[in-house]
């Protein structure tokens, strides 16, 4: 943490976002510490960096999971049923998306495509992909996890 | 210059807005998102007119002028265009005006009406989202947001504060704090500048009609009531007088009617104030302890800087706010005298303010765990408190407020304007050094709306270095001055709200900088047309004094009358 801040000390508010993403880069979330730290440094007020962190997809604020799956919701994957696939998960992890569990094993995320259109719906898990995913299938990849 | 307005030859000065010279020639084009004396961000489209020429619709707050412009203000295109805009606001916002504190008083529901807007044409989904009351002074409901962000600029650049902010995107967009936190774990310093801004009822104070009523109908219970020096002269114009209009007199009778058993002026807390803040402001000079000595009576401010700078915390007077003296000394002083427990008496504030809430329940402000102050209501709840008893205020003779705390003097009374705290400690630390009064009581210097008003002024031969600060915003260059080595001030006077208390955010809501002028001509003029100008010649103070308190910065009035504060941890 502090090296990335050493490394902006000469920089001001226009490198906010290059730091939030080493910061999460290096930490897998951005932490409220972090945040606090961040706009100690830049002096900006921390609901200014919370609310430029809620625009972008790309910042989560919960650390991931062990497992994090990304699903799928692209067109073709929204086309042969993402939709059901995602409500499937929310239901048996009882997390929703950008959440992790409290256990800390799971955590979900919507990403918009993820350019594997031929294996729809496709979903990832720590990188590894799942083709053809349906809502019956994913209960049994869940509970291998598990 | 000229541009042409719905075929009307208009002469323009450069620097001016379209918006500019439509105010001018009286021709009302409607706003959400503007707020005068900013820079416009052209957000929420309300105020588009017509080019003639190009045939676009831009706005008027944010587009340059140029010579030869053809515009038009309410063509059919504009007036669809504007009403389609409201009625996209309408679709998603909870149908509840009638039960809405803002019912009646509400630049949406107004725009609403203008627009004709008489049915439901788009029906979007109702906003889901928590009620924030974790503030003691400021209630927030994001369903009422119409995200116009005027709240979010004032935060930040009238205050300086930024607790609040656009938080997520697109259509979950909201305004919240950071991390999606309570308003009470932000940096918020409650001084209710949002209140003011906002054009729905998605930001109020926080309510304590329902224990104040319940007071008034115990009959164990005595109720007392204060009211601020600003107060007299800011409620006129709900009551359908003239803006700034005193109606001091008339304020008690009303008070009593509604059933309230004592009735002080704060003002005399104020005395008392002054009468301890300028003993501290002459033993730190004669005594060269920390300076410069900076004053306490605003809540906002105190903790302001307890958050944002912690290092001019032992700057900061002792001296608690006239509202905490004042509820001091009614539960000590005063119900010895009449002889009541403290258990058994209510203490009420009136304050244009929402800071004051919170800073009656700082646990500095109690003794023996009961605060001095039991609840606070602000201009706009006192209003609707003297409709709800249906109190006829053009019927009412004056009358008096009760003693021993009635008697105040005009210094007193200059604390509701910006300035207005300097220019009475001054009047009497004067005295109290050169054992003569001022030549002239009068501190032009001091007065006025702008930002940050300096003076020098002679106190025998200490040139006194005074700075006035209203807009907490208008801090940061003055502390970061003073950090770099300044060492010419004194004194500084600091306000969090523009134009000090006649401005503040408890005030009515309909407020412009002109109504804000207007209550500070009329403490003027108070000032000018009484006899005692100084604190120190309040009989009243003085019998405090020798009866029960001894003399200012004594061990009875340190314990009572003074505080301290400490550093706070909060996300800033």
């Amino acid at each position: 943490m502090k090296k990335i801040l050493d490394k902006y000390k000469q920089t001001g508010r226009d490198s906010l976002i290059p730091i939030l993403q080493a910061v999460q880069d290096k930490e897998g979330f951005l932490s409220e510490k972090s945040i606090i730290k961040i706009g100690k440094q830049l002096q900006l007020p921390v609901s200014k960096i919370y609310g430029v962190a809620t625009f972008y997809n790309q910042f989560r604020f919960q650390p991931k999971g062990k497992y994090h799956i990304q699903v799928c919701r692209g067109t073709a994957c929204h086309v042969l049923g993402s939709a059901t696939v995602m409500q499937e998960l929310e239901r048996t992890l009882k997390i929703k998306n950008d959440e992790t569990s409290r256990n800390g094993k799971f955590s979900l995320e919507i990403v918009a495509c993820i350019g594997a259109c031929g294996l729809a719906p496709v979903i990832a898990i720590n990188g590894e992909f799942h083709a053809k995913v349906n809502s019956k299938s994913i209960k049994g990849i869940i509970k291998s996890l598990k | 210059m000229y541009i042409t307005v719905n075929n009307k030859l208009i002469e323009t000065k450069k620097e001016e807005t379209i918006l500019d010279v439509l105010n001018r020639e009286g021709i009302k084009v409607p706003t959400l998102c503007h707020l005068k004396g900013m820079i416009p961000t052209g957000a929420c489209r309300m105020c588009v007119v017509e080019n003639i020429d190009s045939g676009k619709l831009v706005t008027a707050c944010s587009s340059p002028i140029y010579d030869g412009l053809k515009i038009e203000t309410h063509s059919q295109r504009v007036n669809e265009s504007r009403k389609m805009i409201v009625e996209l606001l309408l679709s998603n916002h909870p149908d509840d005006c009638l039960y809405c504190v803002r019912n009646k008083n509400c630049e949406l529901q107004d725009l609403a009406s203008e627009l004709s807007i008489n049915e439901r044409r788009i029906r979007g989904r109702k906003n889901k989202l928590p009620l924030d009351r974790s503030s003691a002074s400021i209630t927030r409901d994001p369903e009422k947001c119409i995200l116009c962000g005027r709240c979010v600029r004032v935060c930040e650049e009238v205050i300086g504060v930024a607790c609040i902010d656009f938080v997520q995107r697109g259509n979950k967009t909201i305004v919240g704090t950071a991390f999606g936190k309570g308003l009470n774990t932000s940096s918020c310093v409650n001084c209710g500048q949002c209140i003011m801004v906002c054009p729905t009822g998605a930001l109020t104070e926080r309510n304590h009609f329902a224990e104040i009523k319940d007071a008034l109908q115990n009959n164990d219970l005595k109720v007392a009531i204060q009211y601020a020096p600003a107060i007299s002269v800011s409620i006129a114009e709900e009551l359908g007088m003239e803006a700034g209009t005193d109606i001091n007199g008339i304020m008690n009778a009303a008070i009593r009617k509604m059933g309230f058993n004592y009735v002080f002026d704060t003002t005399f807390g104020a005395d008392l104030t002054i009468m301890e803040e300028s003993a501290e402001l002459i033993d730190r000079i004669v005594n060269t302890k920390t300076l410069p000595l900076i004053t306490s009576c605003c809540p906002g401010w105190v903790k302001y800087a307890e958050e944002f700078a912690p290092d001019f915390i032992n700057n900061l007077s002792s001296c608690k706010s006239p509202m905490q003296m004042t509820g001091a000394v009614i539960k000590s002083n005063f119900i010895e005298q009449e002889k009541i427990k403290k258990e058994d008496i209510y203490s009420v504030a009136i304050m244009p303010c929402t800071a004051k809430k919170f800073e009656a329940q700082r646990e500095e402000m109690t003794q023996n765990g009961i605060s001095d102050v039991d609840a606070v209501l602000t201009t706009r709840e006192f209003v609707k408190f003297i409709k709800l008893f249906g109190i006829n205020m053009h019927n009412l003779q004056p009358e008096l407020a009760d003693n021993p705390l009635g008697i105040r003097t005009s210094a007193g009374k200059l604390f509701g304007a910006s300035g207005g705290v300097a220019e009475a400690a001054i009047r009497t630390a004067h005295f109290k050094l050169t054992g003569k009064e001022l030549m002239n009581f009068k501190l032009g210097e001091l007065r006025g709306m702008k930002g940050r008003k300096e003076a020098k002024i002679k106190i025998g031969n200490l040139e006194l270095g005074v700075v006035v600060i209203n807009g907490l915003a208008n801090t940061k260059e003055l502390f970061e001055e003073i950090r770099n080595g300044r060492n010419d001030i004194h004194f500084i006077e600091v306000m969090a709200c523009p134009g000090g208390c006649v401005g503040g955010g408890g005030q009515p809501i309909k407020m412009d900088e002109n109504a804000i002028r207007n209550r500070a001509k009329s403490l003027y003029k108070i000032d000018d047309n009484e006899s005692i100008k100084v604190s120190h010649k309040n009989p009243d103070v003085q019998k405090l004094y020798s009866t029960f308190l001894g003399e200012p910065l004594s061990k009875k009035s340190h314990k009572l009358l003074h505080t301290h504060y400490q550093k706070r941890d909060v996300v800033i």
